[in-house]
């Protein structure tokens, strides 16, 4: 499946293994609650290592985490749920994680100029039409206030 | 007043390119209702009762005569030939056609007006006294740090999927005429021990369904820390806001569920990390002053005979002048009230035709601006004392006279159940019964200061609990009733009104607001207001009056 990273199609090489599943080989993300009970057992695991978060999860939960963390997914339960536009400024800019953060679930691509504003970088869609929509989105507005964001 | 940079104007044009695909998409079925509910709700447009209805943008209230050209413009070509004034000092039109909304949009732009941010659930147009800059009692010019505040909130990348709606308010003077406590952040510019100014910010103030008034967060604020700490309480908010019940979601339940000390102590943790990313420099301040000079006042305007003279040989204008108009800082100046109160039209509506008069009317006699106010009128800030009898015939002549400024038919009227798909009860025709009522003008004046706030439903639209006398519409088994509450305020000293009783019926309240009236008036002693009396005599004497028969 294509996701966009960092403005361009890519191939994803991710998977999300759901809490009671086993892990699998090559690259995963898991829950911040499975991330926090195992974490050592993770971080034995081959590939590397992302961490899927909800919205009420909290950031500060990962901050001592965050060199061991290629990815970091923020799972939109529902596209009006502006929880995770914090969690990426929070991330960026409190912790100054330089890995990936994708969104994940269920958003608009209507949201991606934003989205990329606070700091994501990677998108994925269930939908892949929604690709190359999202991908023009990204350069929506050409001008921006509030310097203090990308 | 400001002046669009490239910046602003291409940003504005882009959003109109935006929603333009974005109203495509809809049409054609790519884009679903919710989304695009979201979506155009960002961009000010509903859907009502009878059509959509489009709400524009005034920041701060401020309004350059090309732009109220503008406004009849549209109002001509995709209205019905009027709009509406808001208590958040903006326009809506009720029936514009959605495919046409995104044409309407580059309309404005061309005058740079947009409809950015004006509903959904994101930061709101911020709003500010409509005298600022002008009046007697002035600490600062707000409008400034409006502006300031205006370009921060616009596409904040962050804060677009808030909880719920956000509004901010920012007064500079020791009377507050914004409601600066009943917004979701109030910044009032202040003055220190040491004599400098800044900023006391409050937060968790609010109407609707639970009226609150805004507790300071933080008394004295630094003029570099502006951005910085609203950023803080938005950051809080938009992490830890509820969002599982849409009557719980405003700032104000979380400021009162998290205490007061501990939401403060949260917003400050969160403003010490980002305060020195953030600040405003004191070039930056004083770029946006530039924008906000004085117009060339006429520095003879002070000799001018003419307005007393008019004012004892003319009783009907002495009568507009007390009433229409107040004092302004400059000697031989007058800021003029527009009153959009006309009797037999529904309060804050004003026609095309008076619009386009207007907008002359203010490049005769006022630099060319006019301000809207959040008790739904206009304001002419900046007349000369020798200009001001004609400028009264001129708006008597378009009906824009009605010497009733802050006085009992200055109501605050939403659009009730005529255009409102959440209105329980009409409001516009109460607000014209109440008229009819109370049409002898001296019973008016005698009367003197008293605010009626009157709202179609719990929503509260039309601040219906901050107003002197407030009346809100409910549904009772489908029959329209109205729920009296008295000695709300919505200034300085801002008070949430007590309910009097029970609701009466439609057809006996405009009896009740007269009977009250009665009353206030028997027991008044000497000039007090209003509002005195009933923190003095309580309601008990109302509740004897209005009940006396149930």
């Amino acid at each position: 499946m294509q996701i966009i990273k960092d403005q361009q199609l890519s191939e994803n090489t991710w998977r999300f293994i759901a809490d009671d599943a086993p892990l699998t080989n090559g690259n995963i993300t898991v829950s911040l609650q499975r991330w926090t009970q195992d974490k050592a057992q993770l971080l034995q695991h081959g590939a590397n290592i992302g961490v899927r978060l909800a919205p009420a999860d909290l950031v500060e939960t990962l901050a001592d985490d965050l060199s061991a963390i290629s990815l970091i997914e923020l799972n939109f339960p529902a596209f009006n749920d502006g929880r995770c536009f914090s969690q990426a400024r929070l991330l960026r800019g409190h912790y100054g994680y330089q890995g990936e953060i994708r969104a994940v679930g269920n958003y608009m691509a209507d949201q991606v100029f934003y989205l990329h504003r606070v700091g994501v970088n990677a998108f994925e869609f269930s939908n892949p039409q929604h690709l190359d929509l999202a991908l023009s989105a990204i350069n929506d507005f050409s001008v921006r206030y509030q310097p203090s964001t990308l | 007043m400001y002046q669009y940079n490239e910046l602003d104007q291409t940003l504005i044009e882009e959003r109109v390119n935006q929603f333009r695909g974005q109203t495509e998409r809809f049409l054609n079925g790519e884009l679903g209702t919710d989304e695009f509910r979201a979506l155009r709700l960002m961009n000010g447009l509903y859907i009502q009762t009878h059509a959509p209805m489009l709400r524009v943008a005034i920041p701060y209230g401020l309004l350059a005569s090309r732009q109220l050209r503008m406004l009849a413009k549209v109002a001509r070509d995709y209205d019905k030939g009027y709009c509406h004034f808001t208590t958040r000092q903006n326009v809506q039109y009720n029936w514009p056609a959605l495919e046409r909304v995104p044409d309407l949009l580059a309309e404005l732009a061309t005058v740079q007006m947009h409809a950015i941010q004006t509903s959904g659930n994101c930061l709101r147009n911020t709003t500010s006294d409509h005298l600022a800059g002008v009046c007697v009692d002035e600490i600062e010019d707000p409008r400034p740090y409006c502006e300031i505040i205006r370009q921060w909130t616009t596409l904040h990348p962050e804060f677009a999927y808030l909880p719920r709606k956000f509004k901010i308010a920012v007064s500079g003077s020791e009377h507050d005429r914004a409601a600066v406590q009943l917004h979701d952040i109030g910044v009032y510019l202040v003055q220190n021990d040491a004599g400098e100014v800044g900023f006391r910010v409050l937060a968790g103030g609010g109407l609707g369904r639970t009226p609150i008034i805004g507790q300071t967060v933080k008394p004295f604020l630094e003029k570099k820390y502006l951005l910085s700490y609203l950023e803080a309480i938005l950051r809080v908010y938009n992490l830890l806001g509820r969002r599982d019940n849409k009557y719980k979601a405003r700032i104000k339940i979380l400021v009162k569920e998290t205490g007061l000390e501990k939401f403060t102590a949260l917003v400050e943790a969160e403003w010490l990390r980002i305060r020195d990313q953030m600040l405003l420099s004191d070039e930056s301040i004083d770029a946006m002053k530039a924008q906000f000079t004085p117009p060339a006042y006429d520095t003879g305007a002070g000799n001018d005979t003419s307005l007393a003279h008019h004012q004892s040989s003319d009783v009907h204008f002495a009568k507009w002048l007390k009433y229409n108009t107040a004092d302004h800082r400059i000697p031989g100046y007058r800021a003029v009230f527009v009153s959009l109160k006309a009797p037999d039209s529904p309060p804050g509506d004003i026609t095309a035709d008076q619009l386009d008069a207007l907008a002359d009317l203010a490049d005769t006699y006022s630099f060319g601006e006019a301000r809207s106010t959040h008790r739904q009128n206009l304001v002419l800030a900046d007349v000369k004392h020798s200009d001001v009898y004609v400028l009264w015939q001129k708006l008597d002549a378009l009906k824009l006279a009605t010497p009733n400024i802050g006085t009992v038919t200055d109501m605050i009227c939403c659009p009730g159940l005529d255009f409102c798909s959440l209105a329980n009860a009409s409001s516009i025709s109460i607000a014209k019964e109440i008229n009819e009522a109370l049409d002898d003008m001296d019973y008016v004046h005698d009367i003197g200061d008293i605010k009626i706030n009157m709202s179609g439903c719990m929503n509260g639209c039309a601040h219906q609990s901050v107003g002197h006398i407030g009346i809100l519409g409910v549904d009772k088994k489908g029959e329209e009733w109205y729920q009296i509450t008295l000695g709300g305020s919505s200034e300085n000293e801002a008070a949430i009104g007590d309910r009097l009783g029970p609701s009466v019926a439609k057809h006996q309240i405009t009896n009740a607001i007269k009977q009250i009236l009665d009353v206030y008036l028997q027991h008044r002693l000497d000039d007090e207001a209003f509002l005195q009396t009933v923190k003095r005599v309580g309601l008990e004497p109302f509740k004897a009056k209005v009940y006396a028969n149930h």
